[in-house]
Order: structure tokens, then C-alpha cells, then sequence
């Protein structure tokens, strides 16, 4: 990660760019997307359950190719986060920007044809469908027919069908998963079913992925693969990657930058080693002094 | 793999179905009573089809079914009373053509008059989550049996009039409220009926069998990664509804037009949950079950008449025999016994 430096986007700005002016001061890019618009950026972000405000003043940008991470304690807001990134929640304050796009009023479906693809905490895959379907569902927005060429089976269907197998399997082989293409999705083991999830999720054609934990459950040697993984999806596709994760190992070791999550708030966004020495982290994870 | 593998076995079911009862038709062996089930079988096949796109591939529940059964079986009526009146009235005996044309606009009519049945309520419905569709369906299939009750259809030199007055009938009944439908010239064959059952089953399999089914399943397994990934989930809840709304108004034509008499009590709450019983006896999502579950069902009651008082018991036993049976591991592994090895050798 040393050639990765973050720098704090400087100026001077287009005109495009002045746009823009509200941007959060404090947001990072790195070095390489400095010229290249936000892929995803929040501003004032926050939703309350009933009394409860769950997040607030959630303010990040993010680069087109970058790694971000999410962590917190417990019950922090992360995953509220993330669905309201995806409209699973209608944020109750502030706006989310994709692309420079607002995406207000957008539900999880159209906010996905927009650009933004994620995997769930506790696994949702379509249990009795295979493999392979799973990923067509991921391809379906791509997939160009309808109902009745569908019935049919016009020219078109073949055409598109044979089309979707093919990308399906080469995202499959992305994974080291083709050869499984036809067992159905829950008889799958743990670990690949959380593969298949990130795969479906690829299938989109996202410009920026939301993990959630992708690495719960994983023994080391799987986390260091989905490691490797991650950082290939990066390269291969170009786009970004935001996750949240406890395990420290991953975060540290792929994110160019990590935001902490605390209470709803942002108490800190930097490098990993920034964070790693930021006092007031410190504090959320291991409590202050005073406590004692 | 193995849902593409049973489409075929569907279209081979209804084919051998079909030859044997003509075969049985034209040598005269059939018993009369099985004659005239045998219109009747092909209509609930056709229902309990229709209603697994909805129970099993869509994963709603209906409970209103027989509803668009209706709404398709008068429709149909009405549709080959207005032909008729129009031609010689001896002009159909003996001509088959003519029979089958008038037959295949009535059962067109009915299934787009249920699709718009279905569309509409499908639309409000299909937008909320859990059991609505169960609650919303079962009052439909109310609504529509005590609408047709204050419904009066008549033709007369002006043309086909609707009203909801019993005293202003004039000139040719076709619907009498209450009483329902009289004098309906009989077209419907079985030949017709098979024909029927195949396009239906071509149509449903295939949906299935492509993107949009896919997306179908897909909302039903998981309805917030289905919409993470993209898909309107309402769009294709109501897509596979209509469907089967049409279908069932197709087989609801086929099955009016086999009586010269059909009074709208026949589609009642009792013939919504009969075709659930298909479909739940069949297995859900499983197309070939809902078949012969349906073929069977009917007939029973039927082969079952020499028990007399105790017929209703002894079909109560065999139900719940049969789903005792079809949940029981053993019993499945003795029934899929050899096909299961030769499988798991093939693929190793």
C-alpha cells in the first residue's frame, strides 16, 4: 500500500467541479482517482427510528478505484449505513450522490441500475435456484428480452441466453467457482455461498461494491483469499469497493482508507495507520481511562 | 437442469393422457361418467397449472382462483352467444370448423377478460408484502360470484345488452343472475381441451424457463437481494399473476362451454381451495404433480359414488394418505429409487 498515497483532493476547481463546492472539506481520495469524479459521496447523511438517531452526519467521498473500509463497534450504524446507500431506508436528512447523480427517490432496484451493488450480512442468495442462475439474476438488467420473445423463443432468447451463460461462467471462473455452476445455491458450502453473493453482486455491473462482512465465518486462509480477491475485483473491473469488517487483518491490510463508525458518527477517517493511532478510536474499541 | 428435463415429461403426459382417452372415446369402453368428467379433468389441469405459477413459482397465495375461472367461464358464454346470434343457427351442426373457431375466440376473450381482472387487482396488491393477495383474492372470488348473481345478459335485435334488472330481459337469455347460464350450445371437445392444456403448459414451462421466470423465482427466494439486484419486484409479481389469471379464464371458457347450463355458485370458495388441494397434493412448484393430482382428484369422487355416504370420508383418507406419503423420505426413496442412482452415477 506504500505507493498509494491519500492526499486531500486539492484544487484549483473546474467549473464542473464548483458544483461540487458543498463537499465535506474532510474527504479523502487517493493519489490515482484525484482527476476522476467521486464515484459515491454523502453529505449531512442521517436517518432517525423514531427517536432514535441511528446515523448522522455521515459525510464521505469516494474514489472511483478505491478500497474504503467501515468498521465500528457493535451496533454502530454500519450496515444502516449501507442500506441507506442502497434505499433499503429512506434517509430522514442529507443526500447521497452517485456518480454526481442524486439518488432521491430511487428505490434498491433502480439505485442498483444506477451503480451501486452490495452483499448482505446474514447471506440472501436465491436458495432454490443454481449457481448459475444466481448470477443471471445479477445479469438479468443486461439481459435483452422480454416476456414474449421469452415464451416464444425468438432468435433473440438464444442469443441473449447463450450471451448471459458465457458472462456468467467467466464471472464464475473469476471466483474459481464454473465448475459448481449447476449445484443449486444452498447446498453450496459457507464460504462459497459468500463468494456467490459478491459474484451475483458483480453480475450488476456496479461502479462502486458494498460488502457486509464478507469475511464473517472465514477461517484465515479463506480471509487471505477473499483478500487477494477483493483487490483483484478492483483491478479487473476498475471500480470501488467499500466493506465493512471486524477482522482487523483484512481491513489494515486492503483499505486505503477507513472510516470508524461510532454512535451513528464518523469519529475518524484516514490511512490505516492513521487510524490505527488515532486516540479517539482507540477509545470507541477499548473504552477511555475515565471509564474505569 | 432438471426443470428444463420436465417440461418434456409434461408435453408426453397430456400427449399419452390425450390418445388413450380418444382411443378409449372412440372404441366406446368409456363409461358415460367418465365421459363427461373428461372436459372437467382438462379444465382443473389446466386450473391447477395455472394456480402453481402463483403458488409455487411466485411463491403468493391465491385463494380466489376459481374466481377468474368465472370471470372466463361467462365471458366465454357470452362471447358464443353473441357469435351465434349473428349466424344461421344451423350453420354449426355437423361443422366443426365453425365449432372450434367460435370456441377459440370465446376462450381468447375469457382469458384477456380474466388477465384484466387479475391486472387490476394484482395491481394494488402485488405492491405489499406478506398475505394480502390470499385476503384480497378470497374476497375477489366472493365479489365476482355475487356480482354475477345481479347480473341479467340478454340479446335481442339491438345487439347484447347487460343489466343488472331481471324485468328488463327481452329477446335471447344468455345470463339470468342467479340462475346462471341457460341454453349454451355445447362446443367444447376434449380434443380441443388437450390442444388447450398444451399451450398453456408451453406458455407457463417457457415463462418459467427464461429471464422473467427466473426473476420470478428469484423474488420469491429472496425479495430484498432481488431488488439489491435490480429487479421490479412488482413487475414480475403481477407478471406471473396475470398470467394465471389468463389461464384460468381460458380453462373457465373451456369448462362453461361443456354444459348447456352453468350457475356462477360452481366457482365458489369450495373450487378455489379443490385446485389448491392440486396443487398442494402435486407438490408446490412441481407442474407434472399438479397434473395428476388434478386428473386424479377429479375423478375420485366419481369412481368413489358406490361408498355413497361414506365417499367424502374415504376422499378425506386418501388425501391425507397422499401427503403423508409424498413426506415421507422412504417412501420417496423407494419411489425415486432407481432413477436417483442412475443419476448420481452419471454425473460422478
Amino acid at each position: 500500500m506504500s505507493d498509494i498515497k491519500v492526499v486531500e483532493k486539492p484544487g484549483p476547481f473546474t467549473e464542473e467541479e464548483k458544483k461540487l463546492v458543498n463537499v465535506p472539506s474532510d474527504t479523502f481520495v487517493t493519489e490515482r482517482d484525484k482527476d476522476k469524479p467521486l464515484v459515491l459521496e454523502t453529505r449531512h447523511l442521517g436517518i432517525d427510528f423514531g427517536g432514535l438517531t441511528a446515523v448522522d452526519e455521515f459525510n464521505i467521498g469516494i474514489g472511483a478505484t478505491e478500497i474504503t473500509g467501515l468498521i465500528g463497534p457493535n451496533g454502530a450504524g454500519k450496515t444502516t449505513v449501507f442500506n441507506l446507500l442502497t434505499k433499503v431506508y429512506e434517509p430522514t436528512r442529507g443526500t447521497i450522490l452517485l456518480n454526481g447523480v442524486d439518488t432521491h427517490g430511487m428505490n434498491p432496484a433502480s439505485v442498483n441500475k444506477a451503480g451501486i451493488a452490495r452483499t448482505f450480512q446474514n447471506i440472501r442468495l436465491f436458495d432454490k435456484l443454481t449457481v448459475e442462475e444466481n448470477v443471471k439474476i445479477g445479469l438479468h438488467n443486461r439481459t435483452d428480452y422480454g416476456m414474449f420473445t421469452g415464451i416464444f423463443r425468438l432468435p433473440k432468447y438464444w442469443k441473449e441466453e447463450k450471451k448471459s451463460h458465457e458472462i456468467a461462467l467467466e464471472l464464475l471462473d473469476i471466483f474459481g467457482m464454473a465448475d459448481q455452476a449447476d449445484v443449486r445455491a444452498d447446498s453450496l458450502p459457507y464460504g462459497a455461498q459468500r463468494r456467490l453473493e459478491i459474484v451475483r453482486a458483480l453480475a450488476t455491473d456496479p461502479k462502486i461494491l458494498l460488502l457486509d462482512e464478507p469475511a464473517a465465518g472465514m477461517n484465515p486462509s479463506e480471509t487471505e483469499e477473499l483478500m487477494k480477491n477483493i483487490a483483484k475485483i478492483r483491478d479487473t473491473f476498475g471500480i470501488a469497493v467499500m466493506l465493512i469488517e471486524h477482522d482487523m487483518k483484512l481491513v489494515m491490510g486492503i483499505c486505503e482508507v477507513i472510516a470508524v463508525l461510532n454512535f451513528g458518527k464518523i469519529i475518524a477517517k484516514g490511512t490505516p495507520t492513521e487510524i490505527r493511532n488515532n486516540p479517539q478510536v482507540i477509545e470507541a474499541y477499548l473504552g477511555s481511562k475515565k471509564d474505569e | 437442469m432438471k426443470r428444463s428435463k420436465n417440461r418434456f415429461v409434461n408435453y408426453i403426459i397430456v400427449l399419452v393422457f390425450f390418445a388413450v382417452f380418444q382411443i378409449l372415446l372412440s372404441t366406446g369402453t368409456l363409461s358415460s361418467l367418465l365421459k363427461g368428467q373428461l372436459i372437467p379433468i382438462v379444465s382443473y389441469m389446466i386450473m391447477a397449472v395455472s394456480l402453481n405459477l402463483v403458488v409455487g413459482i411466485s411463491g403468493e397465495l391465491s385463494l380466489g382462483h376459481a374466481g377468474f375461472m368465472s370471470v372466463g367461464a361467462f365471458t366465454g358464454v357470452i362471447v358464443e352467444a353473441a357469435l351465434l346470434s349473428k349466424m344461421d343457427p344451423s350453420a354449426l351442426n355437423g361443422n366443426m370448423g365453425m365449432q372450434m373457431m367460435i370456441l377459440a375466440v370465446a376462450i381468447v376473450i375469457g382469458a384477456a377478460v380474466a388477465a384484466v381482472a387479475g391486472f387490476l387487482i394484482g395491481i394494488p396488491v402485488l405492491r405489499l408484502n406478506g398475505d394480502y393477495l390470499a385476503i384480497v383474492t378470497l374476497a375477489f372470488g366472493e365479489i365476482i360470484k355475487n356480482l354475477l348473481y345481479c347480473l341479467y345478459v340478454y340479446i335481442d335485435d339491438r345487439g347484447l345488452h347487460f343489466s343488472l334488472d331481471p324485468n328488463s330481459l327481452n329477446g335471447t337469455t344468455v345470463l339470468n343472475g342467479p340462475m346462471g347460464a341457460l341454453g349454451i350450445k355445447k362446443i367444447s371437445t376434449f380434443a380441443a381441451g388437450c390442444v388447450l392444456l398444451l399451450i398453456v403448459l408451453f406458455i407457463i414451462q417457457n415463462l418459467i424457463n427464461s429471464k422473467s421466470g427466473r426473476a420470478i423465482m428469484a423474488i420469491r427466494d429472496n425479495r430484498i437481494a432481488a431488488e439489491a439486484s435490480g429487479l421490479h419486484v412488482t413487475k414480475y409479481k403481477l407478471m406471473a399473476f396475470v398470467t394465471s389469471a389468463a389461464m384460468a379464464g381460458a380453462a373457465g371458457a373451456l369448462y362453461a362451454l361443456n354444459y348447456s347450463t352453468i350457475v356462477p355458485k360452481k366457482f365458489d370458495f369450495n373450487t378455489s381451495i379443490l385446485v389448491l388441494v392440486f396443487v398442494v397434493l402435486g407438490g408446490i412448484g412441481n407442474m407434472t404433480g399438479s397434473l395428476i393430482a388434478a386428473a386424479l382428484l377429479t375423478v375420485l369422487p366419481e369412481m368413489l359414488r358406490e361408498f355413497s355416504t361414506y365417499r367424502m370420508l374415504i376422499y378425506a383418507i386418501v388425501l391425507i394418505t397422499v401427503m403423508l406419503l409424498t413426506n415421507n423420505a422412504k417412501f420417496k426413496a423407494f419411489l425415486n429409487g432407481p432413477f436417483h442412482k442412475e443419476k448420481k452415477e452419471g454425473k460422478e
